[in-house]
């Protein structure tokens, strides 16, 4: 099978090429010594069946950043027959240096000068022929967007696959890849024999667009509103799905799987219904909102606003170690943690990124939010309730500010903070869809097996032995919780409330149906039962404790596979367990002292 | 008469044209400026400047860039 590979510098569409090309039979493969994903599928091109790998988009063969050395990395230990270089047509004249270097390592190539529709329409001509000729290697013009010659292009593409029979030495790459090549001349003499480009450049329709929304003033006002607003879209709309895609489950579950299940041993009735079924129940839960996430980050980030978002907030965030990008994904996570975490994938520092990883779950999500709804209800008056939210969240933000400043130098940014405002475009409905099903797949096949695992095994926790009332004091969890009863009365917190906890690892919704089993109570009884027990400091130290340590499975999971690493997962666990204990105990502590 | 001045990316006011004469940063940024298009003789305009001392707008040939003003400033430019 031939490899080819794409290749170009950000923002050139490289990968609306891809997805243009491959559909929607692209997966995300791993490769050997490389952390990053790479999308990755076969095509049939003439008379081969070729694999056609999406490589991130770099600015210089040379460069120091993580996308970079991954290029590098890829393009020396994996067999390439051809090179597909992706330039932007209207950025030819700086661009065409990614491609004289690429060229340099001697591995068949072919030049696609893309959006061609807005070279077009800014008036800049590009001899191809020309070009081609003096490139000495093919070069046309296509629009990926509108697949506009992109079957001319893999036509190309066949012919040199036909033609390349010489292999590239992998010693002569390494030897190119390490010399420092002077292309400035080159470049110079290229486009100036080939480009004609209108002497007033700039889009003036983004121009003006600018004026409005990087406006000193108007600037973040704007962003907060189109952040609420759309924040409002995904997670409104979310909950109706949610909760229907719930319903459904449930129905079946008590229509369907109960009275089949009716004669087994209650324990295979539990672990099947309680562990399976609830495990698919919870990824499932997920879907919606993945895909409602995607179809608005991919608006805003293919429209170019995210980059203005950056420019707005670069000054606030900072001094956090954070890019405006980044601060974004945070917003979004107040909604859900786990989209937002898969969000940060925009950030192509991986030391940037990981921090951004670390603070999302910090952010009080909307799951979160139901538990503190029904405490701050049982436990509070009316006018006292929406106080104690507010505190909340600024507790969230400020547990947000504290582990950003803490690890900002564990996870020091190398890269320069230079970022391209493309113009704005508007992405068609197809990149729009097609990003949300490959994200949804994506957390399909990477996250279901350990979510359901990780419910079955707290439903074994709070069953077993399963001659006791489950959730009760005498189950594992029981006993796990008089284990660390040490730990967690200085907090206030009780050994049903420890267990109600260990439940909240699985998802947090699930916790006030978890104190409703535990209690033996439902609804207004468990209401006033709750009152009688906890006192209202006991209550804030348990809802503090709910805010800080782990959100859920889910968000553990996704932490996992996007950090590529079980040990980051596990230092988030760990680090938000910690600062739940301390921020509790402090509050706690100090609420007794004062007599409280 | 030369009236051309020697003064450094932040200090242009916005609207206003400089023309390249160095870029005086370490490497990584260095690749990461000329592969963006700046190089020395061309032509870069300052677009805007962000709130609370945020990052620059500038435009290089027919590229939007943002950065801060630190880096800015150690990018040598001539004004006519």
């Amino acid at each position: 099978m031939k490899r080819i590979a794409l290749l170009g510098m950000p923002n050139t569409g490289k990968s609306t090429f891809f997805n243009r090309v491959t559909g929607a039979s692209a997966r995300v493969g791993n490769w050997p010594g490389i952390t990053v994903d790479l999308m990755r599928a076969k095509i049939l091109l003439g008379g081969h069946i070729a694999e056609l790998i999406d490589l991130p988009g770099i600015y210089d063969l040379h460069g120091f950043s993580d996308d970079e050395q991954v290029v590098r990395h890829f393009l020396t230990a994996a067999k390439v027959d051809l090179m597909m270089i992706v330039a932007n047509s209207s950025q030819i004249d700086r661009q065409l240096s990614l491609a004289l270097q690429l060229k340099s390592l001697g591995i068949p190539a072919m030049l696609l000068l893309n959006m061609s529709d807005e070279a077009k329409r800014a008036g800049i001509r590009i001899n191809t022929k020309k070009m081609t000729e003096k490139l000495g290697v093919p070069v046309m013009q296509i629009s990926a967007k509108y697949g506009d010659h992109c079957t001319d292009a893999l036509k190309a593409a066949s012919l040199l696959l036909d033609k390349a029979s010489q292999e590239a030495d992998p010693a002569e790459i390494q030897r190119q890849l390490e010399a420092d090549i002077n292309i400035e001349h080159e470049m110079e003499d290229i486009v100036q024999s080939t480009v004609e480009m209108p002497i007033q450049l700039g889009d003036a329709l983004t121009s003006r667009i600018d004026k409005v929304l990087l406006h000193p003033w108007l600037g973040l006002p704007l962003f907060f509103a189109a952040m609420y607003g759309l924040f409002q879209f995904i997670f409104t709309l979310g909950k109706p799905l949610q909760d229907s895609i719930a319903w459904l489950l449930a129905l079946i579950r008590t229509d369907a799987l109960e009275p089949l299940l009716a004669s087994t041993p209650a324990w295979v009735n539990g672990l099947l219904l309680d562990g399976i079924y609830n495990g698919l129940g919870t990824v499932a839960a997920f879907v919606p909102i993945i895909i409602l996430f995607f179809l608005v980050m991919t608006m805003v980030e293919d429209s170019g606003y995210l980059s203005r978002a950056a420019f707005l907030v670069d000054a606030l965030m900072a001094k956090m170690g954070l890019d405006g990008r980044g601060f974004v994904m945070v917003l979004m996570g107040f909604g859900c943690n786990v989209p937002a975490l898969m969000g940060t994938r925009v950030m192509r520092s991986k030391n940037m990124r990981l921090l951004t990883m670390l603070v999302i779950p910090l952010s009080l999500c909307s799951a979160r939010l139901q538990v503190f709804l029904f405490l701050t209800a049982t436990l509070f008056t009316a006018q006292q309730a929406p106080l104690v939210l507010l505190a909340l969240y600024l507790v969230s933000f400020a547990t947000i500010f504290i582990t950003a400043t803490l690890f900002k130098g564990q996870y020091k940014n190398s890269e320069p903070f230079v970022l391209e405002l493309p113009p704005y475009r508007f992405p068609t409905a197809r990149q729009i869809w097609l990003r949300g099903w490959q994200e949804v797949r994506h957390f399909l096949n990477r996250a279901s097996n350990f979510i359901v695992f990780g419910v079955i095994l707290v439903w074994a926790l709070t069953h077993i032995p399963f001659d006791v009332a489950p959730a009760s004091d005498a189950t594992l969890a029981g006993k796990i919780g008089h284990l660390f009863s040490g730990v967690f009365s200085p907090i206030g917190i009780d050994n049903q409330l420890v267990i109600a906890l260990i439940f909240g690892f699985v998802a947090k919704e699930i916790v006030i149906g978890a104190l409703a089993v535990i209690y033996g109570l439902q609804g207004d009884a468990l209401m006033q039962l709750m009152a009688q027990k906890l006192d209202w400091v006991q209550g804030m130290s348990f809802m503090l404790f709910t805010l800080i340590y782990t959100p859920c499975l889910s968000t553990i999971i996704t932490l996992k596979n996007e950090a590529k690493s079980w040990l980051f997962a596990g230092l988030s666990i760990i680090w938000s367990l910690a600062l739940a204990w301390v921020v509790s105990f402090a509050f706690y502590q100090t609420a007794r002292w004062l007599g409280l | 008469m030369d009236i051309s001045k020697h003064k450094n990316l932040d200090s242009l006011e916005p609207g206003q044209v400089g023309i390249i004469q160095k870029v005086a940063v370490d490497e990584a940024l260095y690749q990461r400026l000329a592969a963006l298009g700046f190089r020395a003789g061309k032509p870069v305009a300052l677009i805007r400047r962000g709130s609370f001392n945020g990052p620059l707008q500038v435009r290089v040939g027919n590229t939007d860039i943002i950065l801060r003003r630190s880096e800015a400033h150690r990018i040598k430019i001539k004004t006519s």
